[in-house]
C-alpha cells in the first residue's frame, strides 16, 4: 500500500466537499455565526470544537438544512444548498438525543431512511443487515429503543444515519452521553467506521479531548468565529491566539514585550529585575512589542539546583501539587507572583517523590517548547 | 406502614360519603319495587325491564352516542390540527392573538356558546338536528383536544422530528410517521375527553337540537321535571356502569404498560 499522508487542505488542486463562504447567520439581534470561511474534503474526520454557544451546533444545523444562512453560501460539492430541504440533501446527521423512534424496533429505524426512496425491499432488508453487522447489533434488531442501553441506542443512531450512504455525516456530540470508559472505546469505533465507510465525517464537541482523538483536523471556535483549523497536533503544539492555547489543553501563559535577539530567537521581557526568557518563533516581532510566551506544562523540567544547559531557568517556590496519578503538577511561584504550572510524569512511587510544599525549586525549559504569541 | 389515624379515617370516611352517597342511593333506588322513589318497596329489576321498552329513551341515547362518536372524531382531527400548528409553527403573525383565541371556549359561559350557535344555524337556514348538535359539540370540545394534544407536543423532542425530515420524509410524512404515532395517547385521551364532554352536556345541546332529534341528557332532565321516575334511576345506573367499566380498564391498561416498561428498561440495563 502507498503510504501517503492523508492532507488534502495542504494539496491546492483538491477540490473541498463542503465549503462556507463569508457564512453569516443571525438570529434577529444574535449573531451566531459571523463571516465564517472554511473548507472541508471528502474522507475527513472534522472536528468543531468550541464552548457552548460558540455556533457550532449551528453550523450543523445549517449543512443539515435546519438553518439557511443569513448571509454567504454553502457549497456541497460545488453545488449551493441553500434551496435544498433538509430531505433532499445527501447528508444525514446523528443527534445528541439520538432522537431514535420509540414506537420502531432496532430495525424499522435503520430501515427508516431506506424506506423513503424507491428501493426494493430485498435491498432494503440487505443494507440494514449490513448496518446492524458494521455497528454489532444484530442480536438486537428486534428490541425496540427503550430495551437496549445507551450504547447500544448510540451505535443504532450511528447505523441508522448510515445507512442511506450519505455523502456527509454530521455527528452532534455523538458521545456526549455515555461514561467516559465507554466513550473511548467508542471513540475508536468511530474511526473505525468513518475509514470503512469512507464517509465524510462532521463531528461537533465542547470535548477537546474527543475531538483530538478522532479528528483529521479541528476547527477551534468561539463567538462565531473560527479561531484555528489545523491537525490536532499543530492544533495543540502551534496553536495561533492564546484563546486556542488556552483552549486545548493545560498552558502557561506569560505576559511580556519582546526583544529580537537573531535568527528567530526573541528576548521575553516579563518582570521588572528578572532575566528574559528566551523564545524561539517563526512569527517576527518588533522591538518592544507585547506578546505572550505559551509554554506547556509537560515542557517544563522541575528541578532541585539549577539546570547547567537550561536555556530558560528560573527559581520558585512549590505552591500546590495536584496528584493525577499517572502524572503531577507542580505550581510553582516565581517571584513577582507569577504561577508556573510543571508536570512530570510519576515513573516513581509517591513516597520517593522529591519536593513537596514551600520547597525552593528551579522550573526550566528550552527556547523551542514555547510558542510566541500576539494575542 | 403507617396505620391510619381516626383523624384520617374521618376525613376519608367523609370525603367518599359526600362523593358517592347522592350515586349509591340512585344505585339502590333504581332496584326498588315502588314507583315511589322515596319509599323502598322491596327489590326488583322491573324498571330495567320498562326502560328497554322505553323507545322515546333508547332513540335518545342512540342520537346521544350518535353524537359523541362523529363530535369528538371531527373535535380531535381539528383540535390536533390546531395544536399542532400553534406549538410547531415557528412564529407567524397573530400567534399570540390565536393561541389565546383557542383557549376562550373553555372559559365562556355554556350558555353563551349555545346561544351564538343557535342565532348562526337559525342565521344560516340549517334544521335543528343530529348535524347541529354534532357541529356544537365539535365546537366546544375542539379547545379541550387541543389543550392535551399542545402539552403533550410540548414535551416532544423535536429531533425526533428533524431526524425524519433528515432521513428524506416530507413534513407531513414526518408527521404521519413518527409524530402522530407518537403522541397517540393525547390523541386519544383527547378524543375520550371530547366523547364524555359530548356525552355530558346539557345546556348547549338543550340550544342545538331540534324536535326530530333529542339527546338523553335532555331526555332525562325533561323527564325529571314532570317527577322522578324510577326508569331513570335504572337508566342513570347503567351510565354508571358503563363509566366505571371504562375507567377501570383504562387505568389497568395504562398501569399494565407502565410495568413493561420498566420491566424492559431494566432487562435492557442487566445486558448494557
Amino acid at each position: 500500500m502507498n503510504q501517503t499522508v492523508f492532507a488534502p487542505w495542504d494539496d491546492p488542486a483538491e477540490k473541498p466537499l463542503i465549503r462556507f463562504e463569508n457564512v453569516t447567520k443571525r438570529f434577529g439581534e444574535f449573531v451566531a455565526i459571523d463571516d465564517l470561511t472554511l473548507d472541508i474534503f471528502e474522507k475527513e474526520f472534522f472536528a468543531l470544537l468550541g464552548p457552548s454557544g460558540c455556533g457550532k451546533t449551528t453550523m450543523m444545523r445549517m449543512l443539515a438544512g435546519f438553518e439557511t444562512p443569513t448571509e454567504g453560501r454553502i457549497e456541497l460539492a460545488g453545488q449551493d444548498i441553500a434551496p435544498v430541504p433538509p430531505n433532499k440533501r445527501a447528508v444525514n446527521m446523528m443527534f445528541q438525543s439520538y432522537a431514535l423512534f420509540p414506537h420502531l424496533s432496532v430495525y424499522e429505524n435503520i430501515a427508516f431512511g431506506l424506506r423513503r426512496g424507491d428501493m426494493p425491499k430485498n435491498d432494503i432488508d440487505d443494507r440494514v443487515g449490513e448496518m446492524l453487522k458494521l455497528t454489532r447489533l444484530e442480536k438486537f434488531a428486534r428490541r425496540k429503543p427503550h430495551q437496549i442501553s445507551g450504547g447500544q441506542r448510540q451505535r443504532v443512531a450511528l447505523a441508522r444515519s448510515l445507512a442511506k450512504a450519505p455523502k456527509l455525516l454530521l455527528l452532534d456530540e455523538p458521545l456526549g452521553a455515555l461514561d467516559a470508559k465507554l466513550r473511548q472505546a467508542t471513540q475508536f469505533e468511530l474511526m473505525d467506521i468513518q475509514e470503512k465507510t469512507g464517509t465524510t465525517f462532521v463531528i461537533v464537541t465542547h470535548d477537546q479531548e474527543e475531538a483530538m482523538t478522532v479528528a483529521s483536523r479541528v476547527a477551534v471556535m468561539d463567538e462565531g468565529r473560527v479561531m484555528q483549523v489545523a491537525t490536532p497536533e499543530r492544533i495543540y503544539e502551534a496553536p495561533s491566539s492564546v484563546y486556542v492555547a488556552d483552549f486545548i489543553g493545560d498552558v502557561n501563559i506569560v505576559g511580556g514585550s519582546t526583544k529580537p535577539a537573531g535568527a528567530g530567537q526573541y528576548h521575553v521581557h516579563w518582570a521588572e529585575g528578572q532575566a528574559p526568557f528566551m523564545a524561539a518563533s517563526d512569527r517576527a516581532f518588533s522591538d518592544g512589542q507585547a506578546c505572550h510566551l505559551a509554554v506547556r506544562p509537560e515542557k517544563i523540567a522541575i528541578s532541585a539546583e539549577r539546570p547547567s544547559d537550561a536555556e530558560n531557568a528560573v527559581q520558585g517556590t512549590v505552591l500546590d501539587i495536584a496528584y493525577l496519578g499517572n502524572l503531577s503538577t507542580y505550581h510553582v511561584e516565581l517571584p513577582g507572583g507569577q504561577i508556573i504550572k510543571a508536570q512530570t510524569a510519576n515513573t516513581q512511587r509517591i513516597s520517593r517523590r522529591s519536593f513537596t510544599w514551600e520547597d525552593p525549586v528551579w522550573v526550566s525549559w528550552t527556547a523551542t517548547a514555547g510558542v510566541l504569541l500576539e494575542q | 406502614m403507617n396505620r391510619l389515624s381516626w383523624f384520617n379515617v374521618t376525613s376519608l370516611t367523609l370525603g367518599f360519603a359526600f362523593l358517592y352517597l347522592p350515586m349509591v342511593i340512585l344505585v339502590i333506588y333504581s332496584f326498588n319495587e315502588s314507583k315511589l322513589v322515596t319509599v323502598w318497596a322491596g327489590f326488583s329489576t322491573k324498571w330495567y325491564g320498562e326502560l328497554l321498552q322505553n323507545e322515546a329513551f333508547l332513540d335518545a341515547a342512540w342520537v346521544t352516542v350518535k353524537v359523541a362518536v362523529l363530535s369528538s372524531t371531527l373535535a380531535t382531527v381539528l383540535g390536533t390540527m390546531a395544536a399542532y400548528v400553534l406549538v410547531r409553527g415557528g412564529r407567524f403573525l397573530g400567534r399570540t392573538v390565536f393561541s389565546g383565541m383557542i383557549y376562550a371556549p373553555l372559559v365562556m359561559p355554556e350558555v353563551i356558546t349555545g346561544l351564538s350557535l343557535l342565532l348562526l344555524f337559525i342565521g344560516i337556514g340549517l334544521d335543528r338536528g343530529v348535524l347541529t348538535i354534532v357541529l356544537a359539540h365539535t365546537t366546544f370540545s375542539m379547545c379541550y383536544v387541543s389543550v392535551v394534544v399542545s402539552s403533550r407536543l410540548m414535551t416532544f423532542d423535536r429531533s425526533l422530528e428533524e431526524a425524519a425530515l433528515d432521513l428524506g420524509c416530507s413534513s407531513f410524512m414526518a408527521f404521519r410517521l413518527v409524530t402522530l404515532p407518537i403522541i397517540a395517547p393525547a390523541v386519544i385521551s383527547g378524543w375520550l375527553l371530547a366523547f364524555t364532554l359530548s356525552l355530558d352536556d346539557l345546556v348547549i345541546a338543550s340550544f342545538t337540537a331540534g324536535p326530530s332529534a333529542t339527546t338523553l341528557p335532555i331526555k332525562i332532565f325533561s323527564a325529571v321535571r314532570l317527577g322522578v321516575s324510577p326508569e331513570i334511576n335504572a337508566l342513570s345506573t347503567i351510565m354508571i356502569g358503563i363509566v366505571t367499566v371504562g375507567v377501570i380498564s383504562a387505568s389497568l391498561i395504562s398501569k399494565r404498560n407502565s410495568l413493561r416498561q420498566q420491566r424492559d428498561e431494566q432487562a435492557a440495563a442487566r445486558t448494557a
